[in-house]
Parts: structure tokens; C-alpha cells; sequence
């Protein structure tokens, strides 16, 4: 009798054939390494990396009322992106709490979303409940396996790989900007800080790709090494960084919300926030040894109290780094509290990593 | 596969002890290290801290978790493995030579007996 059985993606055989260490992430068997984390995570950083992203949902948006939907659902406005862009943005309940993060893809007729696989069902339920009045058809598409392939190699080696319109893309792609070529969609997007593109194709592909990368020389990468670098280059991790209590200004996506003259859903409890002030996200450098996690509690020198958010080992620094969420204005240097010892550490502006580049600014 | 080598005695919490003349050498087991990933900092007791079998006497943090380590064996810390404060990949790459944690010079050696032998481990493992 099975009484749960995790979803896997087209190229489960594919991380097992790799030697890829599997373990439940939001209901999907997906690998956290392959061997070693760290050394994932310095192949992303020195040369390129391909990680298997296909637990992530894709929705389509179509119909008349798209851009009108879409508008009114999103923080950040459509409008400020031609199509063949992408727009970073939170969906927003009605406090300005975080619902999900998500990317928008503008097309020439409709709009794809691809958001967060723990909170699908949330995101699937509340954008059907805000779809009335509008002529729009939401249209999830599970059949769609996504691979990110991120690092300063990454798209030179993939258009070595691809002809036509595609190496193209990947070749001649600015930041942010998509192309779309048969069921091929390549976007030069990413969760690492490094150059690279993301690619949603159909699983046959998927599997074609992952075993060329996979032979040019890209190394494979788990969902370990996937949240070491997201966190040196400052990207926030849904349900760690911020939740649905949680509004954009207090997650430092300030910059994802555009406030111009249209109705968004959470639009006025972010404006009685920005008058009455909130916490903010900073990043913290740990100065001696040990580890940042999340929760653990962090002690501003005027007594007041802020939490680690999401913590880790950063490869490319050597030390501890950390996202918190404290009083406005910390500055300086800060108390943490870890295994009741309390250590000090830094207040940064993140990001901590860019492009191989350690780019943070102590505050 | 995790090498679990005969000759040494295992904790439930997955540390192991060797015993030579009257000294336990602690460290933690290989499917340990497997499990825990990239150690990237270790923790360790202080030589001359007095412990009793089960006490927590350090932790292991990986680039994922920290998991805390305790003595499987009672008596005085008399060693600790100080070049795991550079290199904790040692705990990773020889878990069982290099990758030591700390020595404990026993109280009662009878207190082996309570640790598991290593196919009593292995058969944890495959039951967990």
C-alpha cells in the first residue's frame, strides 16, 4: 500500500545516475548533492553548474484580461516590461504579507508565472479566488521540466551545445530578457548571483540536456549548494526570509514594488507601513567561528531584538553569513545568540557575492 | 556503502571509540559524516573537562546542520584534535583517522560494553 509517493521530475533517474543524494523537498525527491556540496558550489561560482529546478510551477496567464489580472494580483506592474521580459515580484495578501515570490515572463500574447513549489496550491487557490471579473484562464504546466545552468561558463558552454535560434538566445540574451523557439523557453535568469540562463523545455529535452551538459563538462547541483549561493548573493528563500506576515519593505524587496496610480492587492497596508515604520533585512557577517541559522536570536547593542532569518556557511568567504530581520537602522556591530553563547557579528548590506566577486558593504 | 570498521565500538548517536591503553579515541562514524554533509566547523570540549558516557562534548556543524556530539564513554578529556580548527573536512574525508575528535582517558573500561559492536551498528543503520 502507498500511502504517499513523492513526485519526480524527468530526470530523477538522471541524479541517481550521478550519484545524487536525494531527499523530500516540498512533497519532490530532488537531490541535495552529488558528493560534495561545497565543491558544487565553487563549480558555480569558478565555471558552471546545471541544476534541475522542474519541482518548480509554471502557470500561464491568458486571455483579454490578463494584464488587467495581473495588475491588480502582483506588487510589482506589468507595465514596466515590454514582452520577452521578466519581472521580479511578490503576490501580496490583503495585510501586504508575502504570499509568494514569484517571476513573471511577459510574452507577445499572455504572461507565464513560475513560482515556489511548497506554496503552489496556495498560489493556485488565491489567484483563482482574485480571477473573478477577469477574462483570464489560468492554466498550470506540470508537463514543463525547468534547468537553471548558472556560472561565468555557463552560457558559453550550453551555445556550444544548441544551434539555431536557441544558442542564439543563450548567446545574445541581456539580463532579465527571454526568447521563446518551439516549446522552448530561455530566459537569462537565475538564483545564484553568476551569469546563466534558465530553461523551461519538455522533459524529453530535459533529459537530452542534462546528459550533454553533463558531458561538456557542467557540473551537477543539489538544492544544498542551491541555497548556499542564493544567500551569498543576497536572494531571498520563500518561507525563510519571508512568509505570508511578512511584507516586501521588511524583506528588502522594496525595489519589486511599484507604487504608481493602479490598485494592487495589499497596496494600502503597505502604504500605512511605509508611514509607520517596520523591521528590515539586513545581512550579518559572523566574525569568529560557528555557524548563523535561522531563528536564532539577534541583539542590537541599544537592547532591542531582531532573528536570523536564514544562516549559513558561505564557501566563497570562509565564514558564517546570515540574513536578519531587525529594528530600522541597525548599523555596525551586533550581538547573536547561538547554543546560549552570544558571538558577534557584522551588519551588511547584501549581496555578500556577485559574479565571483565578494561585493558587500558594512553598514 | 558507509565503512564501519569491526575493530572499534559505536554509540547510537553515531560516534565511535578506539581503546588503547586505557585511552578512548572519539570521533564520529562514517555514514555520520555522510549524513551530515560538508563539515564546516567543529566544536570541541576542553582538555581536563570530566565527562560522564552520554554527556554532550562538542557539536559538528555542516553547511546544512549542527548535530551535537557526545562522549560515549566516561572519564577525563585528555586530548583534543586541534587541526579539525582549520581543516573540519578532515571529520569528512578520514572520519575514522585524521577526523578525531577528542581523547578520553576512561574511568571504566567495563563501560565498552554498553557500546554497540559493528555489525550491532550496521544493523541500526538499516533499520533507521
Amino acid at each position: 500500500m502507498v500511502l504517499f509517493m513523492a513526485h519526480r521530475t524527468a530526470l530523477y533517474d538522471a541524479h541517481l545516475a550521478a550519484g545524487g543524494k536525494m531527499v523530500d523537498f516540498g512533497g519532490w525527491d530532488m537531490p541535495i548533492n552529488y558528493g560534495s556540496q561545497i565543491e558544487e558550489h565553487h563549480a558555480v561560482r569558478q565555471n558552471a553548474g546545471v541544476f534541475d529546478v522542474s519541482h518548480m510551477t509554471v502557470v500561464d496567464i491568458a486571455g483579454a484580461g490578463a494584464r488587467d489580472y495581473l495588475r491588480q494580483l502582483l506588487a510589482n506592474d506589468v507595465d514596466r516590461i515590454d514582452p520577452g521580459r521578466a519581472l521580479y515580484t511578490g503576490m501580496l495578501n490583503d495585510n501586504g504579507g508575502v504570499i509568494d515570490d514569484l517571476i513573471v515572463y511577459k510574452q507577445d500574447n499572455g504572461y507565464r508565472l513560475v513560482v515556489n513549489c511548497a506554496t503552489r496550491e496556495t498560489d493556485l487557490d488565491w489567484m483563482e479566488k482574485q480571477a473573478g471579473g477577469f477574462a483570464v484562464d489560468i492554466h498550470e504546466r506540470p508537463e514543463l521540466a525547468m534547468l537553471a545552468i548558472q556560472g561565468p561558463k555557463a552560457r558559453e558552454t550550453l551555445a556550444e551545445l544548441l544551434s539555431g535560434a536557441r544558442a542564439e538566445a543563450v548567446s545574445s540574451l541581456k539580463i532579465f530578457a527571454f526568447a521563446q523557439d518551439g516549446d522552448w523557453m530561455i530566459a537569462r535568469t537565475g538564483y545564484t548571483g553568476e551569469d546563466g540562463v534558465e530553461i523551461m523545455l519538455p522533459n524529453a529535452d530535459a533529459v537530452t540536456l542534462w546528459g550533454q551538459l553533463l558531458a561538456a563538462g557542467v557540473a551537477p547541483i543539489g538544492l544544498g549548494a542551491r541555497d548556499t549561493l542564493r544567500l551569498e548573493a543576497g536572494l531571498n528563500l520563500y518561507g525563510n526570509d519571508m512568509d505570508n506576515t511578512i511584507t516586501p519593505w521588511e524583506a528588502n524587496m522594496g525595489w519589486t514594488v511599484m507604487l504608481n496610480d493602479r490598485e494592487f492587492i495589499g497596496r494600502q497596508p503597505l502604504l500605512n507601513q511605509q508611514e509607520n515604520g517596520h523591521a528590515e533585512q539586513v545581512g550579518l557577517i559572523l566574525e569568529g567561528k560557528g555557524v548563523l541559522r535561522a531563528h536564532q536570536k539577534v541583539l542590537m547593542p541599544n537592547g532591542e531584538e531582531g532573528e536570523i532569518t536564514s544562516g549559513t556557511f558561505s564557501p566563497t568567504l570562509g565564514k558564517s553569513i546570515a540574513l536578519a530581520r531587525l529594528p530600522a537602522g541597525a548599523t555596525g556591530k551586533v550581538d547573536v545568540e547561538i547554543r546560549n553563547k552570544r558571538q558577534a557579528a557584522q551588519v551588511v548590506k547584501p549581496p555578500f557575492v556577485r559574479n565571483g566577486e565578494v561585493v558587500y558593504k558594512e553598514l | 556503502m558507509s565503512e564501519i570498521p569491526a575493530e572499534l565500538r559505536y554509540a547510537a548517536s553515531h560516534e565511535w571509540a578506539k581503546v588503547e591503553d586505557g585511552v578512548a579515541t572519539v570521533g564520529i562514524s562514517d555514514h555520520a559524516q555522510d549524513a551530515m554533509g560538508d563539515l564546516v566547523y567543529v566544536e570541541l570540549p576542553e582538555v581536563g573537562q570530566v565527562v560522564a558516557a552520554g554527556d554532550e562534548t562538542g557539536v559538528v556543524e555542516s553547511v546544512k546542520a549542527a548535530s551535537d556530539i557526545y562522549s560515549p564513554v566516561s572519564g577525563e578529556i585528555v586530548e583534543i584534535n586541534e587541526a579539525l580548527e582549520d581543516e573540519p573536512e578532515l571529520v569528512n574525508n578520514v572520519p575514522y583517522e585524521g577526523g578525531w575528535l577528542f581523547k578520553v582517558q576512561l574511568t571504566d573500561e567495563g563501560e565498552l560494553d554498553n557500546l554497540l559492536t559493528a555489525d550491532q551498528y550496521q544493523a541500526q543503520i538499516d533499520s533507521e
